[in-house]
């Protein structure tokens, strides 16, 4: 078998300018959009952040009002979490899982382009509420009623903003799940897959199951504000608290979705660095799947403080803290890897060493707050976003940027500079934990969160956290250098780029071929 | 799978569709967002939209159906196709989960809750509701109404659908024996056996609005009510010019015995729907 | 250079624990949870100290293994890796250490749940409204009620004074309470969803319009114990604080007599004819707490969220219609019924005020009679 796909014999050859990208069904091609509008989103999301640390600098309302601020803290979630963490991941989804399974494409090209191609739009709806009367969704990310029934006109632009974003999420999703299921090289048997595969196959269906339950959720929202109906309002039986379980229902499994891909970069990068074959694969995979598994009946530990039954708690309180076991085990998989290893350190490395450290400690608080009795305390307080910040910007955007460094001298066939590299890794490291770890005081001492202003006992560590977050922020400005100075040019890289490397995109030249495995590979 | 079918597994080289619907949705969505806001613009950009989308559905299914019956399909393609449908069907399940967890919800939990629950939420705050199904909430919302019986239409409908699923099957026996008479004739018979019920369920909301009082802003009961059946009217109406839509194509002698994946989707796809209606039966209807 | 940032984070991790182990109640509030003032609040901090410790001891063992792979496992030492991948024996260990673990934290935390839970036999009840923005507190048994707002005057907020010493946690009518009773919250809402929560007293709970929520405490030590609401519930969620007095039972006891002789001169002065002036000036003071947080005190609310007062076709257009546009508020907007929130006199004076400021000079007034008959 040595001829290519039937009707591609002019094998380079395609449009030029805005239309190739607009038009291709290529999943590099593809992969790149995606994971150049998570990085302007990171941007966007990120100055809304800093505009969030900055009325937080001092006690007293400085830059903007109440109103606004409450905003910030709205769009920078939704931007983060949809535009910028999960697009990353289905960027990296594209790049590597046709080249890492032995694939000459994604399984299905055309739904490849449209789950992207409806992304710019969803967000530039989404991003125009902050020029409507009324002003940008301001009732948090969570979009609990009543309180987001108050939202002026930009309502309606939210949810179905929101309803675009599960749509490409779902496309996306089953084109992962087909590719993954169909479209492997011969040979490549199911627990042969590399572990970042696997975690994709998982978190695909973890989408699958859990976005349109989100576009339930945000319909019943629409029609409770234009059609007169009740599931919110207990005046007509409803209950406010129905929304948040049907939300957290696709909320918490959400939280996984955008750390298990990352589990998967991780368990990728370790290995090679460490010379030494993954600890425990067979054991990653089923603790992964553990994880997907336990993440549907752990969704009320969001809710403790909304009235429920004594049995409620305590089945939820259980089932959540059970997830420390099979995340334990990952974690302990990931150390006895290194254990009597050849160790180096470059930057991917360095990024992966971080995330295993940090992701940790946001765990630890993870169970901390899993504890009903004592998340009565620390229930909405700067203690859960310290929280939910170690996991989601130390976990998922750490291993995403340790995956940048990893696969960029793989796609664009350029060395990143190393010295930079892991500049960028010391700057950030240090200045996240400034940025984040006051926060666990913060709440511990009783700041609640989504608050423009607070008392003056809270003074101190806000600033030094709004100075972590500003060094964290310019420090990105690096990274953005970085990357688009090894796209631009540098020195060669190898085929094979990293001396421990291991696995079936290694095997294709720097940068790989237009179309990745025209010729299945021979899978050992 | 052989090597060979690795090689010639079918990759479009660029396709102008995506975009086209990107457009059109968009354009559908911001419309229908203004129109609720109570801009006069809305309608127009609705229509545009929806004109766009519908212009994106017949380009790009009209190029997969040229592609298929070109034959560039190999079997393997023809399996991402069956993975992909799948799929897609479940997580229609799972939008449909959502709202059936409303009900569950509403009946088991928060109505109860309303009418009595251990801190007096309705000694405090309702006094005299009593828990109840159906009911549209202590603050009477939307009025008193009465509730469609399950052994009327509902029946019927349940009847029709049941038999419809049937039938799709009986076509689906043809096609495989390459009978293209009787599988025309059955598509046809679901296809109507699919209008009727669809015809019959809008008596039914007729006679709520008009007759019952029942509506969808009848509390939790109505919006329940409605939105459940509605969203299942909806697929119906999906599935069923789908069928047309296949039946169409088998006249014009496309799909044989060995490779007709759309026919098998969209069966499926009526499947899906007949199911949800009895999971609707016995939850909204009879219990 | 790894090296010493494992270092680094080993030694503030010891610093921490000996700071969080050796401090007082007092000093250790602006670093670690509080004690609180109640048997609750005790447990809930005695079990965060179990889990943190536990935490910060799995911590040192699992990157403490990191640590010393990372210094002596390095290529630059010239080892040459192993090649071992699996070990069934270690997977179950990891597997079953954690679990039982676990399940001893789990024992101590059923235990207080089903304390914090039990809500019975309490010596007084309140009943708790969350409004938009400020907490509404009912005493079940006393038939004493009132509002209770944020008390730091604007100008301190925006940094035109000094800030004070409880900035943003101060309010005018504070919720009094007896010490060593247990105390049983009944918490709702009247638009949106908010939360009661008071550190020191160790229980959080959130407010939902349409439904009961309860929570107790029984606080052993006097004093004023500062707190705030804790679910976004709009703009000035930030500036819902709530503040709770402990008294010993003689005090608490005076307290109520005093509350009862306020709320009987209130309903004498419903009884009589006010006049203008003195309903227009009673209306500002009731305008400023309860309605410009959304309409501003200038009376021009705020484009596409408040709309302004100053000018509007209701607040110079029939006088029933504008009393029963705030009694009644206007369902499924922000703008809330007043009537059980606001009493006749109130009613009376904020709608006059309305009619005769910024420029609507209608001229007509309300009587506190009137609202009564409204009512
Ligand atoms: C990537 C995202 C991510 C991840 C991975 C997690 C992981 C976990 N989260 Fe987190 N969480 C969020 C994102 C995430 N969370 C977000 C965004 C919110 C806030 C949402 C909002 O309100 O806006 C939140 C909020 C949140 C709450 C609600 C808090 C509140 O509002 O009151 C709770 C409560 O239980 C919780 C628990 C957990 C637990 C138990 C884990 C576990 O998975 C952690 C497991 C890991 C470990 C425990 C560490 C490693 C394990 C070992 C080394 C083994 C041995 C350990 C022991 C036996 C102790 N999270
Ligand atoms: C993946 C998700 C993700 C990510 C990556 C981040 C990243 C950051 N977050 Fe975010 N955050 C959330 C998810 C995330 N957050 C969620 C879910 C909430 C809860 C929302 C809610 O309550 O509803 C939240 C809430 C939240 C709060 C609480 C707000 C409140 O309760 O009122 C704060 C406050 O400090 C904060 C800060 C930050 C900071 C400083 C970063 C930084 O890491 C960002 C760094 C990046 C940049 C700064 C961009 C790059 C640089 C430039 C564009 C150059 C310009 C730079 C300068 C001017 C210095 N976040
Ligand atoms: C939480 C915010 C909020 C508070 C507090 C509030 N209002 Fe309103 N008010 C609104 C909103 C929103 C509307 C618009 C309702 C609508 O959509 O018609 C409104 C409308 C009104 C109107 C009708 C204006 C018009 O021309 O349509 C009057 C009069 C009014 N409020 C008076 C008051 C008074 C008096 C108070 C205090 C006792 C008060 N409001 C407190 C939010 C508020
Ligand atoms: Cu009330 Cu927040
Ligand atoms: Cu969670």
């Amino acid at each position: 078998m040595t001829t290519a796909t039937t009707h591609d014999t002019h094998h380079e050859e395609h449009r030029r300018g805005l239309m190739r990208w607009i038009t291709t069904t290529n999943h590099k091609d593809i992969g790149t959009l995606y994971l150049l509008l998570s990085l302007l989103m990171f941007m966007v999301g990120g100055a809304m952040a800093m505009v969030i640390r900055a009325e937080l600098f001092e006690p007293g309302l400085q830059f903007v009002e109440p109103q606004f601020f409450n905003s910030m803290t709205t769009m920078h979630a939704l931007i983060m979490i949809f535009g910028a963490v999960m697009p990353a991941f289905v960027g990296l989804a594209n790049w590597l899982i046709p080249m890492m399974i032995g694939a000459p494409d994604m399984a299905l090209p055309r739904l490849n382009n449209w789950s992207f191609w409806i992304l710019p739009f969803a967000f530039t709806i989404l991003l125009s509420t902050l020029f409507m009367d009324g002003g940008a969704p301001a009732g948090g990310w969570t979009m609990y009623p009543p309180l987001v029934m108050q939202t002026g006109n930009a309502f309606p632009f939210l949810i179905f903003a929101v309803h675009l974003m599960g749509i490409s999420s779902i496309m996306g999703a089953i084109n992962v799940i087909v590719t993954i299921v169909n479209m492997r090289a011969p040979g490549m048997t199911m627990m042969k897959m590399p572990l970042f595969v696997w975690t994709w196959l998982i978190t695909a269906y973890l989408l699958i199951a859990t976005m349109p339950v989100l576009a339930g959720a945000v319909t019943m929202l629409l029609t409770d504000r234009f059609f007169d109906t009740s599931f919110f309002n207990a005046a007509g039986g409803g209950d406010p608290v129905m929304y948040q379980h049907i939300f957290w229902f696709f909320g918490h499994p959400e939280v996984y979705i955008l750390i298990l891909p990352a589990f998967g970069i991780v368990s990728q990068i370790i290995p090679t660095f460490s010379r030494k074959p993954l600890f425990g694969y067979s054991s990653m995979v089923y603790a992964t799947a553990s994880i997907a598994f336990l993440s549907f009946i752990v969704w009320a530990h969001h809710m403790f403080t909304v009235g429920m039954p004594l049995t409620g708690e305590l089945f939820f309180m259980y089932a959540t803290m059970l997830i420390a076991v099979p995340t334990g085990v990952k974690v302990f998989n990931w150390v006895s890897t290194m254990w009597r290893g050849a160790m180096t350190f470059e930057t991917p490395m360095l990024f992966a060493l971080g995330f295993v450290v940090m992701f940790t400690i946001g765990g630890f608080s993870g169970l901390m707050l899993a504890m009903a009795p004592v998340d009565f305390q620390y229930h909405d307080t700067y203690f859960v976003v310290a929280h939910f910040h170690y996991v989601l910007v130390t976990g998922a955007v750490f291993a995403i940027m340790g995956a940048t460094y990893f696969w960029l001298p793989k796609w664009t066939g350029h060395m990143y500079n190393e010295k930079l590299g892991k500049l960028h890794f010391w700057l950030s490291t240090i200045s996240v934990n400034v940025l984040f770890f006051p926060q666990h005081f913060l709440g511990l001492a009783g700041m609640p969160r989504r608050i423009p202003d607070y008392s003056v006992q809270f003074a101190g560590f806000n600033e030094i956290s709004s100075i972590g977050g500003f060094a964290f922020g310019l420090t990105q400005l690096l990274f953005v250098y970085i990357v688009f100075k090894t796209i631009a040019g540098g020195e060669k890289a190898t085929d094979q780029v990293w001396e421990g490397a291991y696995g079936l995109e290694w095997t294709l030249s720097s940068p790989p071929p237009y179309h990745s495995f025209s010729i299945a590979p021979d899978v050992k | 799978m052989s090597e060979a079918a690795h090689g010639s597994y079918y990759v479009p080289h660029g396709t102008h569709w995506p975009i086209v619907g990107s457009i059109g949705l968009t354009t559908l969505l911001v419309g229908v967002a203004n129109f609720l806001n109570g801009l006069s613009v809305g309608t127009t950009m609705m229509a545009i939209g929806l004109a766009i989308v519908i212009f994106m559905m017949f380009g790009w299914f009209g190029q997969v159906i040229r592609e298929s019956e070109s034959g560039t399909y190999n079997d393997q393609v023809d399996r991402s196709f069956r993975w992909g449908m799948g799929w897609f069907i479940f997580s229609e399940v799972m939008f449909f989960a959502a709202f059936f967890g409303a009900l569950f919800y509403a009946r088991i939990y928060s109505v109860p809750w309303l009418g009595g629950g251990d801190p007096g939420t309705n000694e405090f705050l309702w006094s005299g509701f009593e828990a109840m199904w159906p009911t549209n909430g202590p603050g009477d919302i939307g009025g008193k109404f009465e509730t469609i019986g399950a052994w009327g239409i509902p029946a019927i409908n349940t009847l029709l659908l049941l038999s419809s699923g049937v039938t799709v099957t009986f076509a689906h026996w043809a096609l495989k024996k390459n009978q293209r008479m009787p599988l025309v004739l059955w598509l046809l018979a679901t296809v109507a056996l699919g209008f009727t019920f669809l015809a019959l369920q809008i008596t039914e909301y007729t006679h709520a609005y008009h007759e019952l009082n029942l509506t969808l802003g009848s509390g939790i009961y109505g919006s329940t009510f409605f939105m459940l059946t509605g969203f299942h009217g909806f697929h119906v109406t999906v599935g069923a010019i789908m069928l047309t839509v296949i039946m169409l194509r088998s006249l014009k002698g496309h799909f044989t015995p060995d490779h007709h994946f759309a026919f098998e989707g969209v069966a499926w796809y009526w499947h899906f729907v007949d199911v949800v209606w009895l999971g609707l039966f016995i939850f909204v209807y009879i219990l | 250079m790894l090296v010493n940032k494992i270092k680094r984070t080993l030694t503030a991790a010891a610093a921490m624990t000996a700071l969080l182990g050796a401090t007082n109640a007092a000093a250790d509030y602006a670093l670690n949870l509080t004690t609180g003032v109640t048997p609750i609040s005790r447990e809930a901090h005695t079990l965060h100290m179990l889990i943190l410790e536990v935490c910060i001891g799995i911590g040192v063992v699992v990157f403490g293994a990191m640590f010393i792979s990372i210094v002596r496992h390095r290529k630059s030492r010239g080892v040459q890796p192993a090649q071992f991948h699996e070990s069934t024996a270690v997977e179950i260990l990891w597997t079953v250490v954690p679990f039982l673990i676990l399940v001893g934290m789990a024992i101590p935390a059923t235990k207080a749940l089903v304390a914090m839970e039990d809500t019975s036999d309490a010596d007084i009840s309140i009943k708790v409204t969350g409004y938009q923005w400020r907490w509404g507190y009912d005493y079940v048994d006393s038939g004493i009620s009132f509002i209770s707002s944020l008390a730091t005057p604007k100008d301190q907020i925006y940094n035109k004074a000094e800030k004070g010493e409880h900035y943003l946690l101060e309010v005018d009518k504070p919720v009094v309470v007896p010490v060593n009773k247990k105390v049983r919250l009944l918490i709702t809402a009247n638009d949106v969803i908010h939360a009661w929560w008071v550190p020191q007293l160790g229980m959080k709970k959130d407010a939902i319009p349409g439904y009961i929520n309860e929570m107790w405490f029984k606080i052993d030590k006097e004093g004023t114990y500062r707190g705030q609401c804790a679910e976004l519930c709009g703009k000035d969620h930030g500036f819902m604080p709530i503040v709770v007095v402990a008294k010993n039972e003689a005090d608490y006891a005076q307290w109520v007599a005093e509350q009862k002789g306020t709320a009987s001169a209130e309903k004498q002065a419903a009884q009589r004819t006010w006049s203008k002036d003195e309903l227009v000036a009673r209306g500002e003071t009731v305008y400023n707490t309860s309605c410009a947080a959304c309409h501003q005190a200038n009376g021009e609310g705020v484009s596409g969220a408040f709309p302004a007062l100053k000018g509007s076709a209701i607040a110079t257009g029939p006088v029933a219609d504008h009393l029963a546009l705030v009694m009644h508020g206007k369902p499924g907007t922000a703008m809330a019924a007043f009537a059980n929130q606001l009493s006749d006199v109130e009613l009376a004076a904020v709608v006059t005020f309305e009619r005769n400021a910024w420029g609507n000079n209608v001229g007509d007034l309300v009587q506190p009679s009137d609202v009564k008959a409204a009512r």
